[in-house]
């Protein structure tokens, strides 16, 4: 049996266990219909009306996202070379480094200018 | 190592793994139960209350109950709410949070009917980026909820869990480079199976803190709870959700503190293995005895979880960011530096690991010397500070200096005028001042 | 507020029909424009924080406008817990209006009590009549309610800044205080103990023991209290700086209370108008010059040890003798004790007026039901609560019932610094801000 055929045994059982609580609920609760109710939740006071999902997200989001997308990057590279990296030895780290150096200057060049501040 | 098996993994016969997924899944809501109590009971005991003790013996089924009853409370959609996305979003969330799991080994090989298999459901050679990549998962979850939601607090959280998680995952994912470093491989039994002798927490402490940090955040605890931060955003993400949707985000929380601790006693903490003075019990490390050691591991994370929420207040948001940015992930990549180069010297140029602890020792040295002089440098500017702080309570006062006029600090002195002076005096002698006394009433032009 | 309908005249207050019934909306000052202000191209939001929300000291409402996570204009909406007290107490007798001036501060009942009672006192001229002993009971009660306040203000506001424990220590040391209060008055709040005239009992049997061992466990929680908070990093982080308001800021805006002595500016009514005796207590004005929340926190705690520090000195001052004014015209007739069915009129006075005398009966019912006349005039004195100054303006026609009766309500002036705290900051901060001001909201709306 593969190894990652597990995986899909228990995605199965916890999907399944999810979707069924949820759908139960919905035959268990009361339904008792208050227009207050279902509105949506701002300390009690009419909601301020809003585009869906709030309109424009601020841009520092984007930003935050994007640092996270080069990093992650990183982190990928950074994986197999440390699981090789006996076998690789002083060329590897030597190479590892260059690497690292490579992104460590955006990332210096983001906390200069500020990037990496929230306000 | 074929794509089919690995090591005992992926020879299982199929009742196998249903037996074993099923006894993972039934363990995890075990256990998130068991917390839940345990938490409640445990912040209760410190601040001098008793926590819950009615339901079942000592409280223990209180959880289980509370989960009852959320069945039976009425479910709310908001009208604003994208249905399909907000109904969504706690199943993504809850079937994550079991799915992280499937790597984790909480024991040796054992013989369940017969048949040899480990204690873990599976591993393979990426297990632990497979973590990762679950984890991330997680993470729409909680933003397909804020944003679903149609609901400004519920928004906010969302936005705000995205850049936690997606921040504190990288913090996370640099900690464990090390943990590669040592063990050569990325499957978590084989890096369970390198710390026989000694534990990677002890060798590779400041991974360890990293990790033990940036798992914190990574869960939404407190004292990094700030998607949920019912001081300013009310329920977060969660502030719509209601009945047994609600418990399914619920449910994903505990669960995901139970893998964070799970991963951590298996990277730092040596997973199932026995801890030293059991450890010289020579079966210790064989049949099902392992399980113990693996539980008592967790639960001294998630204890620490609960003590933690039980001290600290709840860091701002831009502070947290800050403290993943720019001391996590510098402070990681700095210690990957380190630890490689140490290696490195250790193996290709033949230094031993004493010259590498000696010279370890020594750049800890300058390290503290260095912060010494920073120390004494920035006191020498506080003191000049304050010197000029000093220096400028001795100008003369002036009361309209904010544009408003202020009374006098104490040290102040008013300026001089000759009213204030008259009424000083006027007011010391008990007298009206002469000069409105020998004013003549008929002669002013309105009498 | 698009769909409401402001048709009734009132440009404040309109009412749409729903299906369910009538729906009211409220409005105020420049509340609207900003609730409507972000239209389209920005990426502002605006969110009302409030009245229901788990950190606004009740039901404050603040509208706020945010751009991403940074407050860009803040306003504060109140009137969610108007009582109308000030209109009723025009319709009470002087000794009733206790009752319910006692209700609009919640957090500091006897501050409350003691500025209404000192007012009329004054428009009665009696003020240099009050004995000795109820003076000291007075200042007693409002150092241990000031205690009191200022734990419920540094357990929500710990609460608000997520450390739950100390909430919890903050909770449990002010119920130390309440069940004095109780032991004394017989009510654990609102209590309406202190009278015109004087006190409306006087301390029963053991409660100087009491409140003795009380004041040393308290010193001693409060220091485990503080221990929690006051040098930690992530407390620090979130309060030194946050919600900055100088002395400029504070004159201008007439803050007063710990806000104001935040500044460095000691200012505390106890010292430079004293009333009740205060001028006879030693005691300390403690400041700091930070101006934020933390220089807040940090002169609450202090002002919790010095206000410890006057009941032991009131503890030492007492001495036996009359708690109510010797003028039987103004002093209320009944005679309080505690009986074996709880605090009613004492039995012997019960016997004097109704089988003895039938002029202490008239007497008694006359005060009792009609109330005593104060003279015409109008008299203002501010206490310091422990919120700031609290002011009660009593304006009488010489009946027996106030013409008016206003208060100057610390919280409410304090709370108009919430925009110029939080503009510029983070929503965290304004939680912190608001927070440090401590605003109860009993005593803004009224």
């Amino acid at each position: 049996m593969n190894v990652y055929t597990p995986i899909l045994v228990l995605g199965i059982l916890a999907f399944g266990f999810a979707v069924f609580s949820i759908v139960i609920a919905s035959f268990t609760g009361p339904k008792r219909y208050n227009r207050a109710k279902y509105a949506a939740y701002e300390c009690g006071i009419e909601p301020t009306p809003q585009p869906m999902g709030g309109g424009r997200f601020p841009v520092k989001f984007y930003l935050t996202a994007m640092m996270f997308i080069i990093f992650d990057i990183e982190l990928v590279f950074l994986y197999p070379w440390a699981v090789s990296a006996d076998a690789l030895g002083a060329f590897g780290l030597i190479a590892i480094f260059l690497f690292l150096i490579n992104l460590c200057l955006p990332y210096a060049f983001e906390w200069r200018r500020g990037g990496l501040e929230w306000d | 190592m074929s794509g089919s098996s690995f090591g005992f993994f992926g020879t299982d016969p199929w009742w196998m793994v249903i037996l074993k997924a099923v006894a993972i899944f039934g363990m995890l809501v075990v256990l998130t139960l068991f917390t839940i109590w345990w938490e409640r009971r445990v912040v209760s005991r410190m601040q001098n209350r008793i926590g819950p003790n009615r339901v079942g013996p000592a409280g223990l089924l209180q959880s289980l109950m509370d989960g009852f009853k959320l069945a039976f409370k009425e479910e709310i959609i908001p009208k604003s709410a994208h249905v399909a996305v907000y109904w969504i979003a706690p199943v993504i969330s809850a079937t994550a949070a079991f799915l992280a799991f499937a790597v984790i080994p909480f024991g040796p090989t054992v013989s369940i009917f017969g048949v040899e298999t480990p204690l873990q459901l599976t591993d393979f050679p990426v297990s632990v980026l497979y973590v990762l990549a679950i984890a991330s998962v997680g993470v729409y979850g909680l933003v397909l909820a804020g944003w679903s939601s149609g609901s400004t607090y519920p928004l906010l959280g969302g936005l705000r869990s995205t850049a936690q998680v997606i921040s504190y995952e990288i913090a996370m994912g640099l900690s464990f480079v090390a943990v590669f470093l040592f063990a050569g491989s990325m499957s978590t039994s084989e890096i369970i199976a390198k710390q026989q002798p000694i534990w990677f927490a002890v060798i590779l402490l400041p991974s360890f803190l990293i990790y033990v940090t940036s798992m914190v955040g990574e869960t939404n605890r407190a004292p990094f709870d700030l998607p949920e931060a019912e001081g300013e955003l009310v329920g977060g993400f969660h502030t719509e959700y209601s009945s047994l949707k609600f418990a399914m985000f619920f449910l994903a929380e505990y669960i995901n503190m139970v893998t964070v601790s799970a991963l951590a006693a298996t990277l730092f903490l040596g997973g199932w293995l026995a801890p030293w003075p059991i450890s010289l019990w020579d079966s210790a490390n064989v049949g099902w005895w392992p399980i113990l050691w693996w539980l008592l591991k967790v639960q001294l994370f998630i204890f620490m979880f609960i003590w933690l929420r039980a001290t600290l207040p709840r860091l701002r948001y831009d502070q947290f960011m800050k403290f993943g940015w720019k001391i996590l992930i510098p402070a990681s990549l700095a210690w990957i530096f380190i630890v490689a180069t140490a290696r490195v010297f250790r193996d290709d140029f033949a230094f031993s690991n004493q010259q590498l602890l000696i010279a370890g020792a020594v750049v800890i040295a300058v390290l503290l010397i260095g912060s010494w002089l920073l120390q004494i440098r920035s006191d020498r500017k506080q003191a000049a500070i304050e010197s000029e702080r000093e220096q400028e309570l001795l100008v003369p006062f002036d009361a309209m200096a904010g544009g408003h006029p202020v009374p006098p600090m104490p040290g102040q002195v008013l300026a001089y005028t000759p009213r204030r002076v008259l009424a000083a005096q006027s007011v010391a002698a008990q007298v009206i001042p002469p000069a409105l006394d020998s004013t003549p009433t008929e002669e002013t032009p309105n009498a | 507020m698009t769909t409401t309908d402001f048709t009734n005249g009132d440009p404040f207050a309109g009412s749409y029909d729903t299906t369910e019934g009538t729906v009211y909306n409220l409005g105020g000052g420049d509340w609207d424009s900003i609730a409507a202000a972000p239209e389209g191209e920005n990426e502002r939001i605006v969110v009302n924080m409030g009245p229901q929300h788990p950190s606004t000291h009740g039901v404050l409402r603040m509208i706020l406008e945010l751009e991403g996570e940074t407050v860009v204009e803040a306003r504060c909406g109140i009137g969610f817990l108007h009582t109308g007290i000030e209109k009723n107490m025009e319709f009470r007798t002087w000794v009733q209006g206790v009752t319910y001036v006692t209700r609009m501060d919640y957090l500091a009942p006897m501050f409350n009590e003691t500025a209404y009672c000192l007012s009329v006192e004054r428009l009665l001229g009696i003020e240099d009549q009050i004995p000795e002993r109820a003076n000291v009971i007075r200042v007693m009660m409002m150092e241990l309610n000031r205690v009191s306040s200022h734990l419920v203000a540094l357990a929500t506001g710990g609460m608000e800044l997520g450390a739950l424990t100390a909430m919890i220590f903050g909770f449990r040391e002010r119920e130390l205080v309440l069940d004095i209060f109780e032991m004394v008055s017989g009510l654990r709040m609102n209590s309406a103990y202190i009278r015109p005239g004087g006190v409306a009992i006087d301390l029963p049997n053991g409660a100087e023991q009491k409140i003795r061992e009380t004041v040393v466990l308290l010193r001693k929680r409060l220091k485990d209290t503080s221990d929690l908070l006051v040098d930690n990093a992530i407390w620090m982080g979130r309060t030194v700086g946050v919600g900055y308001l100088d002395l400029t800021g504070c004159m201008a805006l007439g803050i007063t209370g710990p806000v104001l002595r935040a500044t460095g500016l000691p200012h505390d009514l106890r010292k430079s108008a004293p009333y009740c005796g205060y001028e006879n207590y030693d005691f300390e004005i403690p400041t700091q010059t930070s101006c934020d929340a933390y220089g807040r926190f940090l002169n609450r705690i202090a002002e919790m040890h010095e206000s410890l520090n006057i009941v032991d000195q009131c503890l030492d001052r007492l001495v036996p003798g009359p708690i109510m004014i010797a003028d039987k015209k103004i002093a209320w007739p009944s005679q309080l004790s505690i009986g074996g069915d709880g605090q009613g009129n004492s039995p012997e006075h019960i016997q004097k007026i109704m089988s003895e005398s039938m002029e202490a009966l008239i007497h008694h019912f006359k005060l009792v039901t009609e109330g005593f006349s104060v003279p015409a005039g109008q008299a203002y004195v501010p206490i310091e609560s422990p919120r700031g100054e609290l002011g009660a303006h009593v304006v009488s026609t010489g009946g027996t019932r106030p013409y008016r009766v206003h208060f100057r309500d610390p919280s409410f002036n304090n709370l108009q610094a919430v925009a110029a705290m939080s503009e510029g900051s983070m929503i965290a901060d304004v939680i912190a801000a608001v927070a440090s001001i401590d605003p109860v909201m009993g005593g803004v709306d009224r």
